[in-house]
């Protein structure tokens, strides 16, 4: 008998430390998931905010009459036409007082991003008076030159290697040192839409596809799963039917989204013969995947509203129905939105099925209807991820932000629909 | 007649009908001054005769926005000169999205004059027939109402009529989810058909060699073998299988320690946290997968004197793993936390430690659902799209080591589908075949894990 009570005795101090080991191998996983959460959010936000300001160049620009206006006619079309490039070339030669050869101009010319070209045809055509004169203005640099500026350490690379030769990098040393050289907030990463270039490129355009493809979801789902949800909860008799709805709603929410995606393909664009990338066809294959998600959370906060409220109603001569709808659904309405919201920000996540239908195209303009051609956020984020110019990393990851902005923000919005109109029975 | 015009009459059709009803009923009540008066509500005649407008107006639009395009497109084909037809050497259908896409406010100078003529037609019919289509609506509606204000008497029970109409509504509402599925399952089989048509059905199921981009040149017969399907199978199950290496041990413990370990407060804290990872959208891990891990993997094998592909398995595959981590560490908990206490209790009393008692007897009582919830994450994992289209490879290597490229059934999908138009090509309707078998694959499992789930749930409950 001791010898037993011994052996147990012997055996605690192990038992004792695999409890511990156990314990905190638990502990590692949660720590793990944790880490990885916070590597992803920080490798994101760590690239992302560089493409939230971008480089300018301070630039004395010669509005040479020969180039702009040779006829001396002050004709706008004629202006419009000039050639801007020359000019933007010829004033930063200015600022390097030694010998340039041909192809020094074309490497210097390739400091300012090609968009400035238009922004000083208009800017004289506005102001006419400058032609012949000097003016200090920012331009805005490109992509290449931006991404140097950003990040110091590519400096140090090879000549093939880094983006610009040595002597762009020389350059650029001497206008950093001349102070000629500022960071501002990147407007047209919040105004436009795609561009080929980094420096023009924006978030808005897609920011609106988003916006009118949760539209057309939000117009398609929630009414059609709040009413499904309210029939399945309330009304429906128990029999082979609605338990076969039910199983095909399980279903709806388990297929993978990129088969919504087959489904918008093969019925909406080669059936019905809507158009491509269209926030429409986009919208209705979301809504037909956010409907399970909807139902189940019409039918939860349905099932959490207490059976006094419909006895009550029904003991007060009501009929079922009214009883349903005018009672149980007005108290179940923060669970539906709450639930709603949060099918609405995995549907803006969601980007499988766009790319089936369409919405991955290279599109200049903001979207202004439900037919015109657009992309979604989710969508411009892989978009850019592909294309292979260096400067797009920064935007890529920028546009995450964005994504996960919104998302914060429409969850946050849901846990406060919760906490504030949810009524604990 | 512009559509907003058009639904403004409508809405503004359907509330004087509403109130015209409502007012009527009431009107026939208060003359009534003894005896029964009308069967339902006032209000009950007013809301009959606005679902009756509401439902035709919305039937009737249906039919036109399904059959205006095969209207308007008979139109134009009569309208087309034979001449012009027979000179352009396509199908009529082809002349016709041609008209339709030329813009006529920005017309591209050479566009042959008739095109130019039939465009500017085009535009004018289009407009025409809406209007035209409208009016007809509009007048249905407006018969409708009437005819649902005339019925208003005592012999029509109103209110039993609109709660049986919105009743059917509701089920209708209800039928869209099987309307859905069965869309789904009709696309795929007759895509798939039509695949299977020019390739053997055990050709791509039981194939070795996937070159869908050699078959597609013009005039070349689909190769036998350039559809085998198993490389990509073979490389879907390889990120498979590497995603739930990482997700199952981690998410398992994170489950063994919310339920069996954790104070409620912390419990409070780590499970949204768990969630976030959940929210955080595909797309996101993709970039994260791509940008960071990837190359980070290339350069840390690198030291050791390795190789790896840049786009290897390994790093789509950990990458999807920390995405499924939630979806394990969510349901394991709840299956967990539905053992019954008093095994527990018995297990203590019998002198075992907490983590011999989560050894021996709780992880063998939730063994079923932990499998039901790994079987879950294995069918997301199949299915989930972004992740692998961003860092995974687009070339199908038959190959089980993880430091290789290797391709999805989903990334196959995806490169074939995306940017091509051709839609009669063995190679696009490839796609299709590859999602039937996803379809069924994620469906299957998604069946046999609810099974065990419910079947468990029904052991304790």
């Amino acid at each position: 008998m001791t010898n037993n009570l011994d052996r147990v005795e012997l055996s605690l101090v192990g038992r004792k430390r695999s409890e511990r080991l156990f314990k905190f191998y638990g502990f590692l996983g949660i720590l793990i998931a944790f880490l990885f959460l916070i590597t992803i959010l920080y490798s994101v936000i760590s690239q992302g905010q560089k493409a939230f300001f971008t480089t300018f160049i301070k630039v004395n620009i010669f509005f040479d009459s020969e180039i702009i206006d040779p006829q001396n006619q002050r004709n706008d079309e004629d202006i419009r036409y000039a050639n801007f490039n020359k000019i933007i070339t010829e004033s930063l030669k200015k600022k390097f007082p030694e010998n340039l050869n041909k192809n020094d101009s074309k490497e210097l010319s390739s400091f300012i991003s090609s968009s400035e070209a238009d922004y000083l045809s208009e800017f004289v055509v506005k102001n006419k008076d400058y032609i012949g004169k000097y003016k200090n203005m920012w331009l805005l640099a490109s992509s290449n030159i931006d991404v140097i500026v950003k990040n110091p350490e590519m400096e140090d690379l090879d000549e093939e290697d880094r983006l610009i030769s040595d002597k762009q990098l020389g350059w650029l040393n001497q206008i950093r040192l001349n102070k000629e050289l500022k960071k501002e907030l990147n407007k047209n990463f919040f105004t436009k839409a795609d561009s080929t270039e980094p420096e023009q490129a924006g978030i808005w355009g897609s920011l609106v596809g988003s916006f009118l493809t949760l539209l057309i979801t939000l117009i398609l789902s929630f009414p059609v799963a709040v009413a499904a949800g309210v029939f399945l909860e309330e009304l429906a008799p128990k029999n082979k039917f609605t338990e076969f709805l039910e199983v095909n709603i399980n279903n709806l929410a388990a297929v993978p989204s990129i088969i919504f995606g087959l489904l918008g393909l093969a019925i909406f664009l080669n059936i019905m013969h809507l158009p491509r990338s269209a926030p429409i066809v986009g919208g209705m294959v979301l809504a037909l995947m956010t409907l399970p998600t909807i139902i189940i959370a019409t039918r939860s906060s349905l099932k959490s509203v207490p059976p006094s409220i419909r006895e009550a109603a029904i003991g007060l001569g009501a009929t079922r129905f009214q009883s349903v709808v005018d009672h149980v659904l007005p108290l179940a309405i923060p669970g539906i939105m709450t639930g709603t919201i949060i099918g609405m920000s995995r549907a803006l996540g969601e980007s499988a099925p766009l790319l089936m239908i369409g919405m991955v195209a290279f599109i200049v303009d903001v979207p202004t209807t439900f037919l015109d051609s657009s992309t979604a956020l989710p969508v411009q984020i892989y978009l850019w991820k592909s294309t292979a110019a260096r400067g797009f990393v920064e935007l890529t990851a920028a546009g995450v932000i964005v994504l996960l902005v919104f998302l914060i923000l429409m969850n946050g919005l849901a846990v406060f629909i919760r906490q504030k109109f949810e009524k604990k029975w | 007649m512009g559509f907003w015009s058009f639904f403004f009459i409508i809405v503004f059709l359907g509330l004087t009908t509403r109130w015209y009803g409502t007012n009527k009923a009431l009107k026939l009540n208060s003359n009534i001054k003894e005896g029964p008066k009308l069967p339902s509500l006032p209000s009950y005649y007013g809301a009959n005769a606005f679902l009756w407008l509401v439902i035709s107006v919305l039937l009737f639009l249906i039919v036109w926005v399904f059959s205006k395009p095969y209207i308007l497109d008979y139109i134009l084909i009569q309208n087309i000169p034979k001449a012009l037809i027979d000179e352009f050497g396509g199908t009529p259908n082809m002349l016709i999205d041609i008209i339709k896409a030329t813009d006529i406010s920005n017309i591209f100078p050479g566009t042959n004059p008739i095109i130019i003529e039939n465009a500017l037609y085009y535009n004018k019919i289009d407009k025409l027939i809406d209007s035209i289509a409208y009016s007809i609506i509009l007048f249905v509606g407006l018969t409708v109402s009437i005819f649902s204000i005339n019925r208003i008497s005592f012999l029509f029970k109103a209110r039993q009529a609109v709660e049986k109409t919105n009743i059917n509504l509701l089920i209708l509402c209800s039928t869209i989810a099987i309307i859905a599925t069965i869309g789904i399952i009709l696309s795929l089989i007759f895509e798939a058909l039509r695949f299977f048509e020019k390739v053997n059905f055990f050709d791509f199921l039981f194939g070795f060699n996937w070159s869908p981009q050699t078959a597609i040149r013009e005039g070349q017969v689909a190769s036998d073998g350039a559809f085998g399907a198993i490389p990509i199978f073979s490389g879907t199950l390889l990120i498979t299988f590497v995603a739930m290496f990482v997700a199952i041990p981690i998410g398992l413990f994170s489950a063994i320690y919310l339920a069996e370990y954790a104070k409620p407060s912390l419990r409070s804290t780590f499970k949204p946290i768990l969630e976030i990872l959940a929210g955080v959208p595909t797309v996101v891990y993709g970039f994260f997968a791509a940008i960071t891990v990837g190359p980070f993997l290339k350069n840390f094998v690198g030291e050791f004197g390795f190789t790896i592909a840049s786009e290897s398995a390994i790093a789509a595959g950990g990458v999807m793993g920390i995405m499924i981590i939630p979806f394990i560490s969510s349901l394991s908990d709840d299956v967990i936390r539905a053992v019954p206490q008093n095994l527990r209790d018995g297990s203590y009393a019998m002198g075992a430690t907490k983590s011999e008692t989560v050894k021996k007897i709780i992880l063998p009582a939730a063994l079923p659902g932990i499998m039901g919830a790994v079987l879950l994450a294995i069918s997301r994992a199949i299915g989930e799209t972004m992740i692998v289209v961003m860092a995974a490879g687009i070339a199908a290597n038959l190959t089980l080591n993880p430091f290789e490229s290797v391709t999805t059934v989903t990334v196959q999908i995806v490169t074939l589908l995306v940017g091509d138009q051709e839609f009669d090509s063995a190679k696009t309707l490839a796609a299709f075949a590859l999602g039937i078998t996803l379809f069924f694959a994620t469906l299957f499992l998604n069946i046999i894990a609810l099974r065990i789930v419910q079947k468990y749930r029904e052991k304790y409950d």
